[in-house]
């Protein structure tokens, strides 16, 4: 259950903005959108992961507008894998450097290997790979960046869409108005549910609160063993809004309670943001939708309705924003 | 035709024990020798059989490698692929559809070029489920930048796997390697297979070393970032330079071999030809049909009928020069294909059509009849080669028979 208490789990924490380390290890070169916030979650977890990193990164706007040839934005060594290889690029990796250390081929250090893939990468067609991954005992973090489209190909819709919202795949017309009806998909938490043996799972979003992603990244590659970070990531181009926003959208969706910000670590659950009407309470979750083109069709019953699945599942999931399982346990005499 | 003229000394020196062993266990022992760093397994029939044998060599501390049951076979190649990226040795394989499962995986690390080896223990295609053996699974990756090799006997299954990486590692190359193997008559079948020592081993495989393209934080490249059509057609170049550069080292590999383990193998390496010196007309194969057409070549030869047979062991690279020296001495040539190519030139199979098109620019070439059969795993006999030699021998001297196609052993 939720708890105020911090988790003794030494790390080398990030006190505040002004802590946050200044060399770059992604830099120019990229070709991402202004006001991308996924380029700000690459930029994030190879600043704080530090230059022993590996990095794979699975197709997807990350890839396609992220690292062009001759213009490689990464100072790590990085590698492109394909669209569902994002937990087999990891165990690969992972495996073949703890081989050639373990078999005396290569000096023995710590070498931090992350695994990024978008929403449709690792949510969707991925998903079975992470979860080989996290089944592994290497050192790997997975780190989800979810914008919640496929943004490289014209935003088209994934299993991790917002209900409602217009895609290339999912337009309103005339006779529907809404074809996007498909709730959004719980990567974070059917993952940390099926795979008890994890020992840090979070999610996180990268402009708010401030830190909170980076220590994530930290906290996850200090506790070792396969991780799995799930970033929520607004996107100016597939959410349609000004770029000047990106932040400001980030944290009206936490605040909504719309995206759950939690970690769990060693099977105990910290809420990073408790929306729950008993903690900080939620925004309602129109402010967040009306910012943003892609909701701009949805009519008062689509709203409550959003609202209502958001009340739910921090009111009534017996682990909010985790296991949509609710009520009493009852058994059948 | 790989064979030694003396009974070799086991133990002691480059032959450490003999062993009964079949084709999947062969190779696990290979891989064992070449003491690979990172395995991925799944498991289907018929090449599963591999990934069980390395478990329990893994399991008894006789190799030390990180052994990961994947989720798939295309996560299969992909653990294999990254960590051959990192100069890792890796190894994984796969049958039939699960081989093609992993195509996508497959097709990526030969564009990146990186120099891992994969068994295909050949398997029919679904639909329907059939376990027996069909070479369109391998020969699917036959134009994507792979080494694609068949053996026929569990030693050379194991053999195969040390002149693999030695080839597939070389810098001239980095390309990977499938090694194909017919599903159940090699994969299942046992033969005496002489273990080399370790010290010999050492002696022919050299470790994999990347260079300057091992991904490492003190080498911090970028591989395979985004390119269009500014950049990709120079790439494809590169990768058909190394296809090309190749063909030297096979032949270059070999002669190392024979080095190190006495005479194993014999020029051209790429095929071995039996009976064929004063031959007229011969039957061409790839795999374990050998056995059937090399007795049925005895039989013939014992009627006075002037017969041969050539075992095409290396289809990438295609040997094409040493083909065509070889095959323009016959009258006719009968191309036996265990895979389909359904609407292609003839209606004839995947072999037929590299034959055809290696002998084309020759002046005087043999007439050239196919036969498709084996299909499925379906037994190849005696009696039947008997028939393809006949029909075989009528194209040598009937015009119309050239480019004929039959299916063998095919209920009408």
């Amino acid at each position: 259950m939720a708890t105020t208490q911090p988790l003794n789990l030494k790390y080398d924490r990030i006190k505040g903005v002004h802590k946050i380390p200044l060399e770059e290890f992604y830099t120019s070169g990229h070709r991402t959108c202004q006001g991308c916030e996924s380029a700000t979650v690459m930029r994030g977890f190879v600043k704080v992961a530090g230059p022993r990193t590996v990095a794979t990164g699975s197709t997807g706007c990350m890839y396609v507008a992220n690292t062009s040839y001759m213009t490689t934005p990464w100072i790590i060594p990085w590698m492109h894998t394909q669209l569902g290889a994002g937990g087999s690029s990891a165990i690969g990796t992972a495996a073949g450097l703890r081989a050639l250390m373990r078999k005396g081929k290569i000096a023995e250090e710590k070498i931090n290997v992350i695994s990024f893939c978008g929403d449709i990468g690792g949510g969707d067609m991925g998903l079975g790979g992470i979860s080989g991954a996290l089944q592994t005992d290497l050192d790997l973090l997975i780190i989800l960046y979810d914008n919640e489209s496929a943004a490289n190909t014209d935003i088209q819709a994934t299993g991790m869409t917002t209900y409602g919202a217009q895609t290339t795949f999912t337009p309103p017309g005339s006779k529907y108005r809404i074809m996007q009806r498909r709730w959004k998909k719980n990567v974070a938490g059917m993952l940390a549910v099926g795979h008890p043996t994890v020992r840090y799972i979070g999610t996180a979003c990268a402009s708010y609160p401030p830190t909170d992603y980076l220590n994530k990244v930290r906290k996850a590659l200090a506790v070792g063993g396969p991780t799995f970070i799930h970033t929520f990531d607004p996107c100016p181009k597939g959410w349609d809004y000004h770029p000047r926003y990106s932040s400001d959208i980030g944290e009206l969706g936490i605040r909504s309670g719309i995206f759950p910000l939690y970690e769990i670590i060693d099977g105990r659950i910290s809420y990073t943001y408790d929306a729950r009407s008993t903690a900080k309470g939620r925004i309602p979750v129109r402010e967040y939708l009306m910012r943003q083109g892609r909701f701009a069709h949805l009519i008062d019953e689509d709203v409550d309705y959003i609202q209502s699945m958001i009340d739910q599942m921090w009111e009534e999931w017996e682990i909010p924003g985790v296991a949509p399982i609710k009520g009493e346990l009852t058994v059948k005499p | 035709m790989a064979t030694t003229s003396q009974r070799p000394t086991i133990g002691g020196g480059i032959w450490e024990r003999e062993d009964l062993l079949t084709g999947c266990q062969a190779v696990a022992e290979g891989v064992r020798l070449a003491d690979v760093d990172v395995i991925a397994a799944f498991p289907i029939r018929p090449y599963t059989e591999v990934m069980d044998t390395i478990s329990k060599i893994i399991a008894d501390g006789r190799l030390d490698a990180e052994y990961i049951i994947a989720d798939s076979e295309h996560s299969q190649f992909e653990i294999a692929k990254h960590a051959s990226a990192v100069n890792a040795r890796s190894f994984a394989g796969s049958s039939g559809t699960g081989w093609c499962y992993g195509f996508e995986a497959l097709v990526v690390t030969a564009t990146d070029r990186l120099p891992t080896l994969f068994l295909v223990g050949n398997r029919a295609l679904d639909d329907p489920g059939a376990f027996g053996v069909e070479h369109n699974d391998a020969m699917a990756v036959r134009d994507m930048g792979y080494l694609l090799c068949w053996v026929n006997t569990p030693q050379e299954a194991l053999e195969h796997v040390l002149i693999g990486y030695r080839i597939a590692e070389d810098a001239r190359v980095h390309m990977p390697m499938a090694l194909a193997m017919d599903g159940a008559f090699l994969t299942h079948s046992q033969h005496m297979v002489r273990l080399p020592s370790p010290d010999a081993v050492q002696r022919f495989l050299p470790p994999l070393d990347l260079g300057e393209r091992r991904l490492h934080p003190d080498n911090p490249i970028s591989i395979a970032p985004q390119v269009n059509e500014d950049w990709v057609m120079e790439m494809r170049r590169q990768n058909w330079e190394a296809a090309r550069r190749a063909r030297g080292v096979v032949a270059e590999a070999y002669g190392e071999f024979n080095q190190v383990f006495g005479d194993r193998y014999q020029a051209p390496y790429y095929f071995d030809e039996f009976m064929t010196e004063d031959a007229e007309v011969v039957l061409l194969g790839i795999g374990t049909a050998a056995a059937p057409g090399r007795t049925a070549v005895r039989r013939l030869r014992e009627q006075g009928q002037k017969v041969g047979y050539v075992n095409l062991r290396w289809f990438r690279p295609f040997p094409t020069v040493e083909l065509r020296e070889s095959l323009s001495r016959f009258k006719a040539v009968g191309v036996i294909d265990r895979d389909f190519a359904h609407g292609s030139p003839d209606d004839g199979g995947i072999v037929l059509h590299e034959i055809r098109s290696c002998l084309y620019p020759l002046r005087q070439r043999p007439a050239i009849v196919n036969f498709i059969c084996g299909l499925g795993g379906r037994d190849i006999s005696i009696a039947q080669c008997q028939e393809m030699f006949a029909t075989t021998q009528r194209a040598a001297t009937e015009d119309k028979l050239d480019g004929f196609v039959s299916w063998i052993g095919v209920r009408e």
